[in-house]
């Protein structure tokens, strides 16, 4: 591959078009699910991906960083993701177009029929667990399980990653102190999995793949766990480097790479841009517009959601308290792009600053 | 009949008419409906599952088996991880040394190997199977309750996986666990960091402090080393994996009694 293909392809990693392009990818696919989901068009997805990594696998930064035994699962994840996605809105796109001509969805059609568990079920149990056995032993047997060097408490790796499934906690690590990133957002992604059968109200779409009857829903859960979980993993496996900086797929793992640009308290834009005045010495004082941004966020917008429609309707679908619930959650899943794009945008560092409790 | 069984079907008749044999199968050999459903009936494994299903509920494409798959990888890990346990002792001397005697001197050395892969096959076959149970709507009533359980069982399995990854007490190993539970080290009120900590006193006296709160309780000290490598073997071999097992028999049991695998009403 030609070095200014390489370039432009390592800004395209960068952290901000990254991201950028991967919800416009997501809600693109949400939009034409009908389209991709064909055979034919999603084959020539795949085999664009498997070209790229063709392509790019005698770059040696690459290769290194693709073929690391840990990091494979994660690229077998890649391609494992998109094909489960595909399987399931392929379904969804046939149920619903199945649907609109008046038809019940095809899980619908042999309702009634029953089959007997011994021999049909046990028989496919035990194909696939051998199946997956051989899969297991070969993969096991190709590839040995890394060792590193003896643990040594004063040598500090850089990077040092968490394994790659927590890489998503730790990438919220840069936008969020500790408390937050490792101890409040993970028991919100908790609970708010756990809220889910108890708010969605939604009668249909149960026991049958569908996209039309249950499109909000859908969107939602698919954001958090697509956008914000599994493509976070991607971006800490493969782009995250020394010092935890941002380093193309095709870039050299630097470790005096710059690092990056001082951030900002919204207490200082506050009072010293906007007002002129210097920051006010007393803590409450000075983080007022910061409390009061954030009581806002959680107060004022479940009220100013309810203007939109598909909110309104949930709403009346749900109660009040199931409502607040369910929006609760949403706003604190959200928080994270939004401060991730104050962060790009404005340098942002914390909206409250108050010694050990930075928002 | 008999006489057009050839001698397999005969030898195999024989056996299946002695006592033994039908002490423990108490029914004939599953050739009819009634002797199929018995199979499951009497079968103390078989028995978590059904005597009949929808037949969607049998379609790979419906379920992907990935909750099968989790099930099965999990009994692979059992297994596998016990006869791990008969080369590994765990503490700092000793840890590192019999990960490597395992790699090169240990007859049948790929159990590491499948242990180590098989455990991310598994994260990722978790998150699959909560993907269809999803994508389905299948968590609908009645099946809130073991959706929950789900959840639990998903994070169970990050935390038996997690407390594994620091078991070969490599640089790997040490620092992704020094990362992870850093963190408890900010959690609010327990942690030393975390907000909120600075105010519980006793007598003026902070309570909590680095020796005392969340992380110290996970490793058992400051630093993740010989008492945080024993708490996490006890944890990672006995603690999640007795929890996993008692989770996974309510979950499969629901699954029954929310009336089989679901499907459309
Ligand atoms: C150790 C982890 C788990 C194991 C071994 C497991 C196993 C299974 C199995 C074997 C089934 C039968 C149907 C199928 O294979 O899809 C099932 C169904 C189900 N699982 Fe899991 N599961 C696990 C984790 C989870 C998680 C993380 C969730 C969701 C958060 C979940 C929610 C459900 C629900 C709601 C059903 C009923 C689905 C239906 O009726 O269609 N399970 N599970």
């Amino acid at each position: 591959m030609p070095v200014g293909a390489k370039e432009f392809i390592n800004h395209l990693f960068g952290p901000v078009s990254y991201t950028v392009f991967g919800v416009f990818a997501f809600f693109l696919m949400l939009a034409t699910y009908r389209t991709w989901t064909k055979p034919v068009v999603f084959f020539i997805l795949n085999s664009l991906i498997v070209i790229f990594f063709a392509l790019s696998w005698s770059d040696p930064n690459f290769n290194k960083i693709v073929t690391k035994p840990d990091n494979i699962p994660i690229v077998a994840l890649i391609f494992i993701i998109l094909f489960f996605m595909w399987l399931s809105f392929r379904q969804a796109a046939i149920n619903d177009e199945r649907m609109e001509n008046g038809m019940p969805p095809l899980e619908a059609v042999e309702k009634h029929e029953r089959v007997l568990v011994w021999p049909d079920l046990v028989f496919i149990e035990f194909l696939s667990a051998i199946i997956f056995m051989v899969v297991l032993i070969i993969w096991s047997v190709g590839i040995g399980a890394p060792l590193e060097e003896p643990a040594n408490p004063t040598k500090t790796p850089n990077p040092s990653k968490a394994p790659w499934y927590f890489l998503g906690l730790q990438e919220m690590l840069v936008y969020f102190d500790p408390w937050i990133a490792g101890v409040v957002l993970p028991s919100f992604i908790i609970t708010g999995l756990m809220i889910i059968p108890y708010c969605d109200k939604n009668p249909k779409g149960a026991g049958y793949y569908t996209f039309k009857d249950r499109k909000f829903v859908i969107s939602m859960f698919l954001f958090g766990f697509m956008v914000l979980w599994i493509m976070l993993i991607f971006m800490g496996t493969f782009l995250r480097g020394p010092n935890w900086n941002f380093f193309g797929p095709y870039e050299y793992w630097d470790v005096h790479k710059a690092p990056v640009l001082n951030n900002i308290n919204l207490s200082e834009y506050f009072w010293i841009h906007l007002l002129g005045v210097g920051i006010p010495t007393n803590p409450l004082v000075s983080e007022l517009p910061g409390i009061f941004l954030i009581l806002a966020y959680f107060i004022i917008t479940p009220g100013i959601l309810m203007f939109i429609p598909v909110f309104k309707r949930l709403y009346s679908n749900m109660g009040f308290l199931r409502y607040s619930l369910i929006i609760f959650h949403f706003l604190v899943m959200m928080s994270l792009p939004i401060k991730m794009i104050l962060r790009w945008t404005l340098n942002l560092k914390y909206i409250i600053a108050i010694p050990t409790f930075n928002i | 009949m008999a006489s057009k069984k050839g001698d397999i079907g005969r030898i195999f008749d024989y056996i299946s008419n002695t006592q033994a044999w039908k002490s423990i199968f108490r029914h004939g050999s599953p050739d009819t409906t009634r002797n199929r459903s018995l199979v499951m009936l009497m079968n103390v494994v078989l028995h978590l599952h059904p005597v009949r299903m929808r037949k969607s509920g049998l379609r790979i494409k419906y379920t992907w088996c990935m909750g099968g798959l989790t099930f099965f990888l999990f009994l692979v890990e059992t297994i596998t991880g016990l006869l791990l346990m008969f080369y590994y002792r765990p503490t700092p001397e000793y840890a590192y040394i019999d990960i490597q005697y395992l790699r090169s001197d240990v007859p049948l050395g790929v159990m590491r190997e499948i242990h180590r892969w098989g455990a991310h096959a598994m994260v990722i076959t978790v998150w699959l199977h909560m993907l269809r149970v999803f994508m389905t709507g299948a968590y609908k009533p009645p099946r809130e309750f073991n959706w929950g359980v789900g959840v639990i069982l998903l994070v169970l399995t990050l935390l038996l996986s997690f407390s594994g990854y620091l078991l070969p007490f490599d640089q790997l190993a040490m620092w992704a666990v020094t990362v992870g539970t850093n963190m408890a080290r900010a959690t609010p009120l327990l942690g030393h960091e975390g907000p909120g900590a600075a105010f519980i006193k006793v007598g003026g006296v902070n309570v909590i402090h680095a020796a005392t709160d969340a992380r110290a309780l996970l490793l058992g000290g400051r630093i993740v080393g010989a008492s945080a490598l024993l708490r996490f073997y006890v944890l990672h071999c006995i603690g999640f994996p007795l929890a996993v097992a008692f989770l996974i028999a309510v979950h499969f049991w629901r699954v029954r009694k929310d009336g089989g695998i679901s499907g459309p009403l």
